[in-house]
């Protein structure tokens, strides 16, 4: 069953990007890239961990509010790169945190650490099993369940509606 | 006019090359190095893509896309030597 | 259209410049990577835009689009792999950075086996 929904997500994905890439005008080249999705899902194996992502009405709301929320992020990280860059005495007071996370899918994790890296002075540095290791660069409070609070929850939310 | 403004904004990103590139010459580390030249890789697309639309030809946004692939296949492979040797 | 493309296209410039700055400036390899990764990506994203809002007649937004979601993607990878290996590296932090949680946890794990 899970192989079944992680191969419908494949293909979807592999033709979204098909299309993208290629056009929709000549019609062998959209057979061709038919017969090429559907050779390669079948020798792989990697795919399933496609199967975290859920499929309901709650989650697919939430994916488009996801997208959204973190084009927002990236743009606040950029106005606060440019005001420490700019002034002239460097604002930065680094420092390396750990936080904790709650997401179990290997797949909530990678998006997880992706949104931290591009989020206001945030960048993962390792991940061990449920602790992130995280440079933060402006560090204002010391314990892990703080540094949590303040960096990781905001996406956690939605990632954990989103794959489980 | 938007002829001007697009030329302008090529013109700031090739001055954000040549920053980059002195960073890349100073750099006391190898990460710092590499750091300059993914950054490097970066504007350089965003230049690719602006060459291949006002040269006319669109072929070279396969260009930008293999470019893109390459640095990033680089930079891993370069942390990965970093880290235990390849 | 092409006045509201050309000055997205001057915004993204501008957060390249910035990214770029930040490159130059930071003073250890942890801060240039924030610095180069989050300015260099919104300026990629909307430099990218802007050209293809100029030139809408030529039909190939799609593969603009797949350039934009690739730099979304492998930009942050990339980083993070760089961040850990030059943390493996042993490549120290700058004098002004308050803690390092990652050496303090290795420091105790090697003492821990021996």
């Amino acid at each position: 069953m899970s192989k079944i929904k992680s191969t419908l997500i494949g293909i979807v994905l592999l033709f979204t990007i098909w299309i993208l890439l290629a056009g929709n005008s000549q019609q062998e080249l959209l057979f061709g890239g038919i017969t090429v999705i559907l050779l390669t899902l079948l020798f792989q194996k990697k795919f399933l961990v496609l199967e975290d992502i859920k499929l309901n009405p709650k989650s697919i709301s939430y994916m488009v509010i996801f997208f959204f929320v973190f084009l927002w992020e990236l743009f606040k990280a950029n106005i606060d790169v440019a005001k420490r860059v700019i002034s002239p005495k460097l604002p930065i007071n680094p420092g390396i945190v750990k936080v904790k996370t709650k997401l179990k899918s290997p797949l909530g994790r990678a998006f997880l650490a992706n949104s931290i890296t591009l989020t206001p002075g945030t960048l993962t540095v390792e991940m061990k099993d449920e602790y992130f290791y995280i440079h933060w660069i402006d560090v204002k409070v010391d314990d892990i369940e703080g540094a949590t609070k303040s960096i990781v929850s905001n996406f956690e939310k939605y990632l954990e509606v989103i794959f489980g | 006019m938007d002829s001007l403004i697009y030329n302008i904004a090529a013109i700031i990103a090739v001055i954000s090359i040549v920053l980059t590139f002195v960073r890349m010459i100073l750099g006391p580390t190898v990460a710092d190095r590499i750091v300059a030249l993914d950054g490097m890789t970066i504007i350089a697309i965003s230049l690719i893509v602006y060459i291949a639309y006002f040269s006319n030809r669109i072929i070279y946004l396969d260009v930008a896309i293999v470019y893109a692939l390459m640095s990033f296949i680089g930079v891993i492979a370069v942390a990965r030597y970093l880290e235990r040797g390849i | 259209m092409p006045l509201l493309g050309s000055i997205i296209t001057l915004i993204g410039s501008i957060f390249l410049f910035l990214g770029a700055l930040g490159i130059f400036r930071m003073p250890d390899v942890y801060n240039r990577m924030q610095a180069g990764t989050k300015a260099t990506t919104l300026g990629t994203i909307l430099f990218l835009l802007g050209i293809s809002f100029g030139h809408a007649e030529c039909g190939c937004l799609g593969k603009i689009v797949i350039l934009i979601l690739f730099v979304i993607f492998t930009n942050p990878v990339s980083s993070n792999a760089l961040a850990r290996a030059a943390h493996f590296a042993g490549i120290k932090l700058t004098k002004r950075s308050v803690k390092d949680d990652l050496g303090n946890d290795n420091l105790e794990n090697k003492g821990g086996e021996k």
